[in-house]
């Protein structure tokens, strides 16, 4: 297939992998030279986790073989992993937040002097690791003090001061903001030049480009596709992704309505928000971007009522509402699907009719939860929104990410919301999904119903949204709308590069 | 009644149906508890000749059903995600209440209502107590039951005088002690609750409620469920059901001792619902595995005493149980 220049650091032969009867890896065969960065793209469920788990031990391929340096090796678990030089970014980082920065780079591997713990010597070396990384984190910073994209920037010098040949990054940039995630491509590329082996997950088709030499490309468990980067464009890797045609992922926009469904001024909490004013009308979709921290999530919340708003009135179809907790805005028939799917939004150990029941059980009782009733309703959003899964009584735990989130989406359209604020909706889920949930959306402001979409994803917001307001530091920086909305003018917004010119006008809208 | 038991079977049937592959390995944890308890009854029967005789049997569940009765309210603050060990100093001080009370209400059945009565708000009262300490003061529930076990310990000690409370209701123990179709009435009560506990716990939604705040607060709370009401609400669960056991313990003996009365109770009633399969960590177990492991222990206890083991070795025994139990936990968990 690729002459090969050199011996392969890392050679996957006739990987096959089977859970019981399901077969989820079926003869992945993949050859990497030092310095290669590989990205990995796939459809939720395709197995990309599957594989990078074997690679770094926490699964074992059913058969086949892992080479490193052509050398045959058994990976039995993750130490074995890391004495063949083998490092994975997890998407939930492994760190203890109690634990400052060196004592969780050396956890585990600490330097001793004497029997005693050498901090000096540890503190020299991380400093030296985060100069290499071009990242000014003090080495007795604690970890719970740390931005994400920090907290991975200590993952990635956890893994080099193992000296990681091989490098596997799980969706890394989902949790970065665009600067944060440049950042991370710079140190790739360096890694690179060091000859450190990198393996790539993302569902972001673009920077997949960006970064990788050459791709890897799985459906339902194969490999349908391993090629230079250089010949595939992104609609390719879509197609390939998906097996079929992906037909606009964006539908177009519908009209929008005329009736005020959201009305909210001067929502203010201390330290957070000031002075906040949005409208959202039915049948329409309000786009809030901003950078990471800019309080997009927080005036939601706020809005929810999960956070306590020093000022600020609410009007809901033209009514005051007093919204003191999350109780009274489903009252009120707002909805609210929070970034954090897994550690706000779903109970993992529950069913999908008990997930998606949990908000609107009160609708089952006579008296007692009618179970069947609770089913028959979680089957019909397994139909609605084709959720991947066996059975409505399967645990979400074992569901891949897409499908999670559409039981969450269920969830609280089992609500029978007018107003939906969607914050992150498409994080960590692959293309077809995403093209699905668009959709659904676009049905939804058809039945009227409000939709506001909080998105880091630029495309997202400009292909959903009628209207785009851009926050930045607590404040409301801007509004855009029709062919104002667009990357340059969001950004320039969000990075508080200018302040909108016109936004005179879009005080005197709201007055 | 049947419906009830209709409806688990549905449950269990597509339980079975949707794990597919790994079935035998998942019912088989899933059922740990009825098997352990099958075992165990085998293995007394061929141990000691008397552990089948019906007197016996029903000495054991009479036993059984004080301790078992306030495991079914500590179920509900375990799958929340809490503890209470306060429950043995709350029986003996609930017990000591309710005698003193009925010899000032006088003799005859009017009183004896009036007391049970009384024990069921006193549970309600000192189980909101421990749960206001831990919502509204937001210390952790190990911490404030613990100070509270001390307290109310100490205050039946005082109220008493550190002397036997004995009742002068000629009628009381009949509460306790009765029979009705030759089970004692601790017993039939014990299985009362249970279902009334089930119920609760698997067709209401305040049960649901509490799967969902002990498995994930922050998902419950983001599900408009006000979860330091469920939290709450668990502790005065757990206080009713210390009520009730304390008016058959108190009524069935016609005294109380306020030192030895629930001694150590904590730590039956905490094993009951372990060894029942309920996570400590919350968010899982089941009603009927509490009962069952009332049970378990409950036989454990008989078999000692028939063999004639030591009495100081019970504790050894009763520990090496404990352990046994959340040992095959954690291997649930790990796989």
């Amino acid at each position: 297939m690729m002459s090969k220049p050199q011996t392969a650091l890392l050679e996957l032969r006739h990987i096959h992998k089977s859970f019981g009867a399901v077969q989820v890896l079926h003869d992945i065969n993949v050859s990497l030279v030092a310095g290669e960065v590989l990205g990995i793209l796939g459809e939720n469920g395709a197995g990309k986790s599957t594989l990078l788990k074997i690679i770094s031990g926490i699964y074992h391929a059913s058969s086949g073989e892992v080479c490193v340096d052509g050398k045959v090796v058994s990976i039995k678990d993750a130490s074995s992993a890391k004495a063949l030089g083998i490092a994975m970014i997890p998407q939930e980082f492994n760190l203890i937040p109690s634990l400052n920065v060196f004592e969780n780079i050396f956890l585990g591997n600490e330097l001793k002097r004497h029997g005693w713990l050498d901090k000096r010597t540890m503190r020299e070396k991380t400093q030296s690791l985060m100069a290499l990384l071009e990242t000014q984190l003090p080495s007795d910073a604690m970890i719970e003090d740390l931005s994400v994209a920090q907290k991975q920037m200590v993952e990635i010098a956890k893994a080099l001061v193992n000296d990681a040949r091989i490098l596997i990054m799980d969706e890394p940039t989902t949790v970065l903001t665009a600067q944060e995630a440049d950042v991370l491509f710079a140190l790739v590329d360096k890694l690179k030049a060091k000859g450190v082996t990198v393996l790539f997950i993302s569902h972001k088709l673009k920077e997949v480009k960006r970064l990788c030499d050459r791709l890897l490309i799985m459906r339902d468990g194969e490999v349908v596709a391993l090629e230079k980067v250089s010949e595939l464009d992104e609609h390719d890797m879509a197609r390939l992704m998906v097996g079929r045609e992906l037909s606009q992922v964006f539908p177009a926009k519908t009209v929008g309505g005329q009736e005020l469904a959201l009305n909210v001024s001067g929502l203010t909490v201390p330290n957070l928000l000031s002075d906040i004013n949005l409208q959202v009308h039915c049948g329409e979709v309000l786009g809030i971007a901003g950078l990471m921290g800019s309080g997009r999530t927080e005036t939601a919340e706020a809005i929810m009522g999960l956070r306590k708003r020093s000022q600020g009135q609410i009007e809901v179809f033209g009514e005051v509402v007093n919204i003191k907790s999350l109780q009274d805005a489903v009252e009120h028939k707002l909805a609210y699907l929070s970034e954090d799917r897994q550690g706000s939004g779903l109970i993992m150990n529950f069913d999908l009719s008990e997930n998606i029941t949990l908000i609107s059980l009160n609708k089952y009782k006579k008296g007692l939860i009618q179970h069947q009733k609770t089913r028959e309703r979680a089957e019909h959003y397994r139909k609605l929104f084709s959720i991947k899964t066996e059975t409505v009584s399967t645990p979400l735990v074992n569901l891949s990410g897409g499908n999670q989130q559409k039981v969450y989406l269920s969830k609280w359209m089992d609500t029978e919301p007018k107003i939906l604020i969607l914050d992150e909706p498409t994080r960590g889920i692959d293309v077809n999904t995403k093209k699905e949930i668009y959709h659904f959306i676009r049905e939804l402001t058809e039945q009227g119903i409000a939709v506001i979409v909080i998105s880091s994803e630029m495309e997202e917001v400009i292909g959903l949204a009628h209207r785009v307001m851009v926050m930045r530091e607590g404040k409301v920086q801007g509004e855009l709308c029709g062919a104002d909305i667009n990357e340059q003018q969001i950004m320039y917004l969000a990075a508080g590069l200018r302040e909108q010119q016109d936004s005179n006008n879009a005080q005197g809208k709201r007055a | 009644m049947s419906q009830v038991s209709k409806s688990t079977q549905i449950n269990s049937s597509s339980g079975s149906n949707q794990r597919g592959f790994h079935l035998p390995q998942l019912s088989l944890s899933k059922y740990a508890p009825l098997i352990a308890l099958i075992i165990l009854i085998v293995l007394s029967a061929m141990a000691s000749e008397h552990f089948l005789i019906p007197r016996n049997i029903t000495n054991v569940l009479r036993q059984v059903s004080y301790t078992g009765i306030i495991a079914l309210g500590m179920t509900f603050v375990i799958i929340a995600g809490g503890i209470d060990l306060s429950v043995g100093s709350m029986i003996a001080l609930i017990g000591v209440l309710v005698v003193m009370l009925l010899n000032y209400l006088g003799d005859g059945w009017t009183a004896v209502t009036l007391a049970i009565g009384a024990s069921v708000v006193l549970g309600v009262i000192f189980g909101a107590i421990n749960g206001l300490i831990t919502v509204k003061g937001r210390v952790a529930a190990f911490i404030a039951t613990l100070a509270t076990m001390s307290v109310y310990r100490s205050l039946t000690l005082y109220i008493s005088d550190a002397g036997e409370v004995v009742s002068r209701n000629t009628f009381y123990p009949e509460v306790g002690g009765g029979y009705w179709l030759s089970i004692p009435i601790p017993v039939w009560l014990f299985l009362g609750l249970a279902i009334i506990g089930h119920l609760i716990l698997r067709h209401s939604a305040y049960g649901r409620h509490v799967c969902a705040v002990g498995s994930n607060a922050k998902v419950a709370s983001y599900s408009a469920i006000n979860i330091n009401r469920v939290y709450f609400l668990t502790f005065v669960i757990a206080g009713i059901t210390v009520g009730i056991a304390a008016v058959m313990l108190s009524s069935r003996l016609n005294s109380v001792s306020p030192g030895d009365a629930g001694l150590f109770y904590e730590l039956d009633v905490i094993a009951a619902v372990v060894i029942g399969g309920t996570s400590l960590s919350g968010g899982k177990g089941t009603i009927w595995g509490t009962v069952i492991g009332a049970i378990i222990l409950g036989i454990i206890n008989n078999m000692l005493n028939l063999l004639g083991v030591s009495p100081y070795l019970q504790g050894t025994v009763k520990g090496l149980v404990i352990l046994i139990a959340v040992l095959m936990q954690f291997q649930k968990n790990r796989t």
